[in-house]
């Protein structure tokens, strides 16, 4: 058996990556895909936890983030393609409308 | 054996996670992203969570992955340096902040975790008999919003994604 302590480092670490790359990138589809990434590591990591306990709660938590997930993909692209038709970019620094 | 497998596939999901991250075309992160998803997917089923091994496939590197990679072909993957502007500093502090993140997280993460390796692995903890007697007995009014929420959110994509005619015309 894998120690539950490696998978958790591991979600860490790929959470990490997932933050870094939110404050790094300005293009709203990669913020997105770092967003989708991070949420696959707190997964990640419920699913060890579930395991270490022997309970299920965790990996039913897992699949209502899951739904969360898909929901959250969905409108957010249908918000990314409605500023694409609106201002012709997806730099988040250009998208200052509502910036006072 | 199970530990050399975890670390091979622990390096392909950091390899796919700092792919997305680095990549400057928006269609080469998003398959970074699908590499990223199938090694977790595979995690699951050595974590004897099998249902979940096969939702993460199915919705993930089925679904989100592709409905990625159709609104990048919609909208172009053109997409520019991976920073743009002059903040040089500001990627050095992001890899600052990250670090520190890091350290503390898996600091915390020392001091709760109890010694030792994971007591049990009965093989059939994950199967989707067990997690579904779960979800619809224990979890069924959680389960029903998110039916809900997915009802939603399919709403309201479609009155995202269409087009507004201007008032007064046909």
């Amino acid at each position: 058996m894998v120690p539950t302590a490696y998978v958790l480092v591991l979600s860490a670490v790929l959470f990490t990556i997932g933050a870094v790359g939110v404050l790094v990138r300005r293009n709203a589809l990669i913020i997105f895909m770092c967003v989708e990434m991070m949420l696959n590591a707190v997964n990640l990591s419920l699913v060890a936890l579930s395991n270490q306990w022997g309970n299920l709660t965790g990996q039913i938590f897992v699949f209502i983030v899951m739904a969360v997930a898909a929901v959250e993909v969905a409108i957010g692209l249908a918000i990314v393609m409605a500023i694409v038709r609106h201002k012709d970019t997806t730099n988040v620094d250009e998208i200052n409308l509502l910036k006072w | 054996m199970t530990l050399l497998l975890f670390t091979v596939l622990a390096l392909i999901a950091l390899v796919g996670a700092v792919g997305v991250v680095m990549s400057r075309n928006a269609v080469y992160s998003a398959l970074f992203l699908l590499v990223n998803f199938a090694t977790i997917a595979v995690m699951y089923f050595m974590l004897s969570a099998q249902f979940l091994g096969v939702v993460q496939v199915i919705i993930y590197a089925g679904a989100i992955v592709v409905l990625f990679l159709f609104v990048i072909m919609l909208i172009g993957g053109q997409i520019g340096p991976v920073t743009v502007g002059g903040r040089r500093y500001a990627r050095l502090l992001a890899l600052v902040l990250g670090a520190a993140f890091l350290l503390l997280v898996v600091l915390g993460l020392g001091a709760a975790l109890p010694p030792g390796e994971a007591p049990l692995g009965a093989p059939q903890a994950g199967s989707v008999q067990a997690v579904g007697q779960e979800l619809y007995t224990t979890y069924l009014i959680p389960f029903e919003l998110a039916s809900i929420l997915l009802l939603v959110g399919m709403l309201g994509g479609v009155v995202l994604a269409r087009r507004y005619r201007e008032l007064g015309k046909d």
